[in-house]
């Protein structure tokens, strides 16, 4: 089984150097661009791949790509931000890629950068990934020696600029809009779209931002084609994915595996099956904001659509597994106190309604719950979909909040009737 | 046009809105907070949902917010629709959650959005059963009052303070449900237009600092339409009275003038006329007990005005009518302008450029519109402050118009345009003697002496028109500023030029001119403002009396002439000197005025002048635009009447007429317009006062007013008679025409739902547009057709600095410079000190410090103040505080020597 | 009033960036790295540094939660109290830390030692429960681990 992202990366080793990287045939995939491919031929060839953003929303990456002004008449400076925010509860995958092979990523930003014509780019860093900046600051600067950064990078007329810039907390930050205003030094809130990064984002300019697992995908799609990248994957989402669990299992972690294994057999065999004396209630299958998934959904493929069709989300990939002896309704609370402390206090919905959720959730925990408290529960989860709320955050809280009523109604009642936590 | 469904009903809209927009302007009610009509759209409260629906067939419909979303062709919406409401109601029991319920006590109830959009959404039932989160308050200063637990989090206040002002001292602090609007520390709030907060803000958390120390509900107040008596805009103002003391100043919309907002000095200057320095009874001085009746005070005046020759000094802040009522007394010989000369002089050279018909003497609401503005020579933020904002819109506005061409995205996407605008911005180059906050937007900002703005603005006429000829010996720098400005002038599809009196240099005044004509063309309508410095300078002017200097030699002359002076200081305008020596010659002053100042101490006979709360009267604003402003009260008693008024009466008298002949204010202008046809017109300002729709007047109380029958019970239970207004069509009642009436002559503004000034859209024929029922604009300067006009081809010699001597020129300031708003406790506390500037070079060669004394010498005059050093003034010239109370005028545009 | 090096450092980070003031955050940061927090004059020097009002630049600052306006103490430490920790059991470390330094979250030891912060997510669900103390990450903690840990910060 090829696992092209992680294939050089080994726990308890120091991340590749620049040399290491390049005698494991890397920035061979830029040198190819620079030489052979035009900007829309890149942007082709990874629409072609069907590389889904590994951030949460799972759009065609190329075909974001193609919305960006090209040409003489577009505005400048263009931009690219690898979005390593990383903060979504329960996942861990971004910090691997950046921790473990630092220059696969500055490689698929450069040939993404060059695939839209951006000519300034910025890896936006969490403020809690300390050896993660170490390590890309590092790299970065290697790669300026060596020429892969800077002006006219190996004599192709492409310059490109990369410059790390580290977060001061706040999960909105990786929302792809409010990520932007972070970097122009504002707060944190989202913008409105339209209109797209793409066509009006950092500085007003157009910007892509993308995941950054999806750009390490970048430089191997280039070396091996979109046949080769789709060909990893069980599903028809292209490539490989990294996935993780967390929670009560035997070895959680994270790791590389073609797109659309099982939740099966990334919970049983390579987490190691459920702790002893724990039986798996539920599972987030994609970090905080995903609906839970239950036993009886194991086997569906860890895809963007089975996941869907199954009424959850891929969303990152990395799953939180509860088990029977913890509480839905104190989980649901944690991840409820989560968002209303993330909420960035922009729109009404969310600035106003996930405190209350989190307040009523609370109190059902403690036993102080009332019958009418399940009707406002069920009131947010409607009013705060999609659509509703100014971005994603708020209807991403909803998800498991909803999952939850459905699946674990009676703990809720228990609560109530019983007023206290039975757990 | 595009036509959308509402409801499953065709309507046709205008393209470009957004859906709120158009549904607002179709007279639904749909609630919103964070949208405004000045400031756009951000899609953050999400209070304005509808649906809209794919097609016919599509009946489960997307809630979107309808502030959020453009209007198209046959687009299908549902303000009605379940899910839609539900959500409504939603958002405000969301909001709820946090706000207190605290309406009983709350400035902000009955007057307050929230409340509005509450009853509209139909949230009636409270289920949050939490606490509440609560804030400590902030001391804002002495016009705001801060009640942050009240807040709901629209962001509008910031989105005013901050990107409609320029502000930067108010923000948002802190994240989710605990963002904090106000300063970062308790302290003054800088923006002179700070204000507005009270009526932006959707809640009580920013209200009327002032109105709280004598309250009164909205509802219980008896208001009038009004015009601004603090500058020379004639910004549309509502007054509010009860107890027979006014209570507050609001906004009134109008979309030609001050559109949604007003300066600070509007707002709060009003106290004046609650002053205890006001003038309440006729006065004789001779007498043992000055205060006397009307009837001796009369007999006492037909004396006077029968006896000797009766000459007549008018005044830049009285009405039309008043001035004109003077004029017919004295007789247009006797009758003269009460301003200093050189003022006078340049006020008259303005008003004749004005009426060639050369240049477009423009609104504000032109200058808001403009694509390119110059300001030469006038300090706009401290003389005409909302022209300052006004500049800043056309500023902001044009870069925002550029940005959405280049994205098509609508002009009402603000943050959108915000984000893609970033720091780029309009073409505005302010060319003035010292440094403005709006240097901050400015291409260019240069800071001069006044014949080098002149000779800068000749150059670029030049530049602009051959046939203003090059001004010899410009510098390099001036030669490159004056080819920028002249470059992006002639780019401009709506350029405008600003100036003003303030620099008392004839050469800026021509300048200005200058430009204007050059860029003025048949497909090019470039516009020019004059800034003058009263609220009726213009009127005044207009009437192109004599100067004062010709009463001056009369009185000399002719032995005992008697003066009357109208609602005039003369200390403020002349040097102490000419004052006394004009007074002293006198053979009798009469003296009618407001308040109390060194005039009125010196009158023989003084008598109570009604101030515009009390008065009706016209103005005549910088734009040659009259406006009429109604009378808010009634006097506190019949002796104090205005102006107008007392001269009729005395005219009368004299002219032993007995049968109490009554003049209106409509019969004033009607006389005004036959006798001095260059106010053609001016009598459209206000219909006659018996004028009635539907047979009804039009009443000042709304029909919740409370305490009719009570409000005098502690003098008498009988209910006394409503009292008359036979000089308008107002009543002092809350019965009258129920419906809108003329756009000039609302009241107040109120619709069934809609009880905060949030209801002017109902009054609108669409969202920021014209009231529905505009009546005639009177502007007395209308355009001509391209004929011959004559460029001005003489600029004056470069500014050389003289050795030991200043160029004194007056530094104006907003809160200060005011000679009525400054009697406002709150105004008095904002005034900066007084000082004397002078340039850093200046000051250095002298040797002096900031805050050493320094004294102004010009013949026997000597005056001292503290001084201030500016680094942004140029050297030669020395700047002193004018028109603050105790300050005398000086010798404005002289030279001087100082000492130190 | 900022040092030379604080300047230095924050006209490098703006150097970055098409205008100064977006590099507040940046400068917010490297002046809490040197002071520990940012206090109401660090807010107006900043503000002053960058042409900003410090109106702005507090408005960023209380966005942020991991820039303090509030004093600290000499180390903080910041326990994850997010789902996967939450699963773990992080609340029976929280309790532990309560014991044996005598504060909840939010407040400082009386020797000014350690500040107790709760924090979202910190990206190691895989080794919950976790915490980080100045930067340093532990992982897998368990509550026999916690004396040891405290013990390299004085
Ligand atoms: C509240 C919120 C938080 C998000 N956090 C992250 C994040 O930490 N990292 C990330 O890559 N995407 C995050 N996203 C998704 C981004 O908005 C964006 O879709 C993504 O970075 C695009 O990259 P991709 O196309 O490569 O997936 C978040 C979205 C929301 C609504
Ligand atoms: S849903 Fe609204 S308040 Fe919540 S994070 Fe998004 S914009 Fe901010
Ligand atoms: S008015 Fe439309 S979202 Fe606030």
């Amino acid at each position: 089984m090829e696992r092209p992202l992680t294939q050089n990366i080994h726990a308890g080793r120091q991340p590749l150097s620049l040399k290491e990287y390049t005698t494991t045939g890397g920035y061979t995939a830029l040198q190819q661009v620079l030489k052979n491919m035009t900007p829309k031929e890149v942007q082709q060839l990874v629409q072609e791949s069907r590389l889904k953003g590994r951030g949460g929303a799972g759009f065609n990456t190329g075909m974001k790509w193609s919305f960006v002004p090209m040409g003489e008449d577009a505005p400048s400076p263009k931009y690219l931000v690898a979005n390593a925010d990383e903060m979504e509860p329960g996942t861990f995958k971004d910090r691997l890629l950046l921790e473990g092979n630092p220059h696969q990523l500055i490689e698929g930003m450069i040939i993404a950068a060059y695939a839209i014509q951006a000519n300034i780019s910025y890896v936006f860093l969490r403020w809690a990934y300390k050896k993660a900046a170490q390590v890309i600051e590092r790299s970065i600067q290697e790669a300026y020696h060596a020429g892969w950064l800077g002006n006219n990078i190996m004599n192709s007329g492409f310059s490109i600029d990369m410059y790390l810039h580290t977060g001061a907390g706040r999960y909105m930050c990786g929302e792809e809009t409010a990520l932007l205003n972070a970097l122009e030094g504002k707060r944190a809130t989202p913008r409105a779209k339209p209109p797209f990064p793409q066509v009006s984002g950092l500085f007003g300019k157009p910007t892509i931002v993308n995941n950054v697992e999806t750009l390490c995908c970048i430089p191997h799609i280039i070396n091996k084609g979109a046949a080769w990248f789709q060909n990893l994957s069980y599903s028809e989402d292209g490539g490989t994915k990294i996935y993780g669990v967390s929670g009560k299992v035997n070895n959680p972690g994270a790791w590389e595996l073609p797109m659309g294994v099982t939740m099966r057999e990334l919970i049983e065999e390579h987490a190691g099956g459920m702790k002893k004396g724990y039986r798996l209630k539920g599972v987030l299958p994609g970090g905080a904001s995903t609906d839970f998934l239950t036993e009886q959904h194991l086997d569906i493929k860890m895809d963007f659509k089975s996941v869907a069709a199954a009424g959850s989300r891929l969303g990152t990939g990395t799953m939180v597994v509860m088990d029977d002896a913890t509480c839905p309704v104190g989980f649901v609370h944690n991840l409820q106190h989560f968002f209303a402390q993330e909420s960035c206090g922009w729109c009404t919905p969310c600035r106003e309604g996930l405190p209350w959720v989190e307040k009523i959730l609370l109190s059902i925990e403690n036993g102080e719950g009332k019958e009418d408290d399940m009707e406002l529960l069920q009131m947010h989860t409607q009013l705060l979909g999609p659509g509703n709320t100014f971005c994603a955050l708020a209807p991403g809280a909803m998800e498991p909040l909803q999952s939850a009523i459905k699946y674990y109604r009676e703990d809720f009642d228990r609560h109530i009737r019983e007023k206290k936590c039975p757990y | 046009m595009p036509t959308i469904y509402i409801d499953n009903k065709p309507y046709e809209v205008k393209a470009g809105k957004n859906l709120l927009e158009a549904s607002l302007g179709l007279g639904f009610d749909l609630p919103y907070f964070c949208w405004h009509p000045a400031m756009g759209s951000v899609g953050a409260c999400r209070q304005c949902a509808v649906k809209v629906f794919k097609d016919e067939q599509d009946s489960s419909g997307r809630l979107v917010m309808s502030c959020m979303e453009s209007v198209k062709d046959g687009l299908r919406m549902s303000i009605t629709d379940s899910t839609a409401k539900a959500f409504r109601e939603q958002v405000i029991e969301w909001l709820m959650t946090n706000h207190p319920h605290d309406c009983p006590v709350c400035d902000e109830g009955g007057n307050c959005h929230l409340q509005d959009m509450t009853v509209m959404t139909g949230h009636d039932y409270r289920r949050f059963e939490f606490k509440k989160r609560t804030y400590t308050n902030q001391y804002l200063g002495p016009l705001i009052h801060h009640e942050m637990n009240r807040c709901i989090q629209c962001y509008r206040c910031v989105r005013f303070y901050r990107d409609y002002v320029g502000g930067d001292d108010l923000d948002v602090f802190g994240a989710h449900n605990h963002v904090y609007f106000g300063r970062e520390q308790d302290g003054i709030l800088q923006s002179p237009f700070s204000g507005n907060l009270a009526e932006v803000c959707p809640t009580g958390v920013f209200t009327d600092k002032t109105l709280k120390k004598h309250y009164t509900r909205k509802w219980d107040l008896t208001t009038s339409p009004s015009i601004c008596q603090h500058c020379s805009l004639g910004c549309n103002i509502i007054a509010g009275e009860r107890y027979g003391q006014l209570r507050c100043i609001v906004n009134r919309y109008n979309s030609n003038v001050n559109g949604y907002f007003i300066c600070d000095k509007g707002r709060y200057g009003y106290e004046f006329v609650n002053s205890v320095n006001r003038i309440t009874e006729p006065l004789i001085r001779t007498r043992p007990v000055e205060a006397v009746d009307e009837a001796t005070a009369m007999g006492h005046l037909k004396s006077l005005v029968t006896s000797a020759p009766v000459i007549g000094i008018g005044s830049p802040r009285a009405s039309m009518e008043s001035n004109f009522a003077l004029m017919q007394l004295v007789g247009k010989d006797n009758f003269y302008q009460g301003i200093s000369d050189d003022t006078a002089y340049l006020e008259r050279r303005i008003v004749e450029l004005l009426q060639t018909g050369a240049v477009n003497s423009v609104a504000l609401k032109e200058i808001e519109a403009a694509d390119a503005v110059l300001v030469l020579g006038e300090d706009i933020w401290n003389t005409a402050p909302v022209m300052a904002l006004a500049v800043r819109q056309a500023v902001m506005k044009t870069a925002a118009a550029q940005a959405a061409q280049q994205t098509s995205l609508p002009a009402w996407h603000d943050a959108a345009i915000k984000e893609f605008v970033q720091n780029e911005k309009g073409f505005l180059a302010n060319i003035t003697v010292i440094a403005s906050p709006i240097d901050a937007i400015a291409a260019f900002s240069e800071h001069e002496a006044p014949d080098n703005i002149a000779r800068l603005g000749f150059a670029i006429a030049h530049l602009l028109n051959a046939a203003v000829p090059p001004v010899p010996g410009l510098t390099e720098r001036e030669a490159a500023t004056a080819k920028n400005i002249a470059g992006a002038l002639q780019q401009a599809k709506r350029p405008v030029v600003i100036s003003g009196t303030s620099c008392y240099n004839e050469g800026i005044i021509k300048a200005a001119f200058n430009i204007s004509l050059s860029l003025n063309r048949p497909e090019r309508k470039a516009g020019i403002a004059y800034v003058f410095p009263e609220c009726n300078s213009m009127g005044l002017a207009m009437m192109k009396a004599p100067p004062f200097e010709t009463a001056m030699q009369r009185v000399k002359t002719e032995n005992n002439c008697t003066a009357v002076i109208l609602e005039n200081d003369l200390y403020r305008y002349m040097p102490e000197g000419k004052a006394d020596d004009f007074i002293s010659h006198c053979g009798n002053l009469i003296v009618l005025d407001v308040l109390h100042n060194r005039t009125t101490a010196q009158a023989q006979v003084l008598i109570p002048a009604a101030s515009f709360a009390e008065a009706d009267g016209t103005l005549v604003n910088n734009e040659g635009r009259a406006q009429h402003f109604y009378q808010v009260y009634m006097p506190a008693n019949d002796r104090i009447k205005e102006s107008w008024k007392w001269l009729g009466n005395i005219k009368n008298m004299k002219a032993t007429i007995t049968n109490g002949l009554q003049h209106h204010p409509d019969e004033w202008l009607a006389a005004l317009e036959t006798t001095l046809p260059q106010f053609t017109n001016i009598a459209k300002v206000t219909p006659s006062h018996n004028f009635r729709i539907n047979g009804q007047p039009v009443p000042r109380e709304p029909h919740r007013y409370s305490g009719r029958t009570a409000i005098l019970a502690n003098i008498s239970v009988s209910e006394p008679r409503p009292l008359q207004d036979d000089d308008s069509p107002l009543t002092y009642t809350m019965e009258g025409y129920p419906g809108l009436p003329p756009a000039s002559m609302t009241p107040y503004f109120w619709a069934p739902g809609w009880n905060s000034g949030q209801a002017v859209n109902k009054y609108q024929a669409e969202p920021g547009g014209e009231l529905q029922e505009q009546d005639q604009q009177v502007c007395l300067f209308p355009g001509k057709e391209q004929e011959n006009f004559h460029f001005f081809k003489d600029s004056p010699e470069a500014f050389a600095a003289r050795q030991d001597k200043y160029l004194l020129l007056p530094q104006y300031q907003l809160f200060g410079s005011g000679e009525l708003s400054i009697y406002s406790t709150a105004i008095e506390e904002l005034v900066p000190q007084a000082c004397i500037i002078l340039s850093a070079k200046d000051a250095a060669d002298l040797g002096v410090v900031n805050g050493a004394p320094v004294t102004i010498e010009k013949n026997e005059l000597h005056y001292t103040l503290p001084l201030k050093i500016h680094d942004e003034l140029c050297s030669g010239i020395i700047l002193a505080p004018v028109g603050y109370r105790g300050i005398p005028a000086l010798p404005w545009g002289a030279w001087v020597k100082i000492m130190v | 009033m900022l040092s030379n090096e604080e300047i230095q450092d924050i006209d490098h980070e703006a150097a970055k960036l098409p205008y100064k003031q977006a590099a507040v955050i940046e400068a917010l940061k490297i002046v809490q790295q040197r002071r520990g927090w940012i206090n109401d004059e660090s807010v107006r020097d900043i503000a002053e540094c960058l042409e900003m009002s410090p109106a702005e630049v507090d408005s960023v600052a209380t966005f942020y939660n991991l820039i303090f306006r509030k004093p600290v103490g000499r180390h903080v430490i910041l326990l994850c109290d997010s789902i996967s920790c939450y699963v773990m059991g992080y609340k029976n470390i929280y309790e532990a830390l309560q014991q044996k330094l005598k504060i909840k979250f939010g407040e400082t030891t009386a020797d000014h030692r350690f500040t107790l912060l709760p924090n979202a997510c910190l990206g190691c669900c895989d080794h919950a429960p976790a915490l980080m103390i100045n930067g340093n990450l532990y992982k897998d903690i368990s509550i026999e681990a916690l004396d040891s840990i405290l013990s390299e910060y004085n």
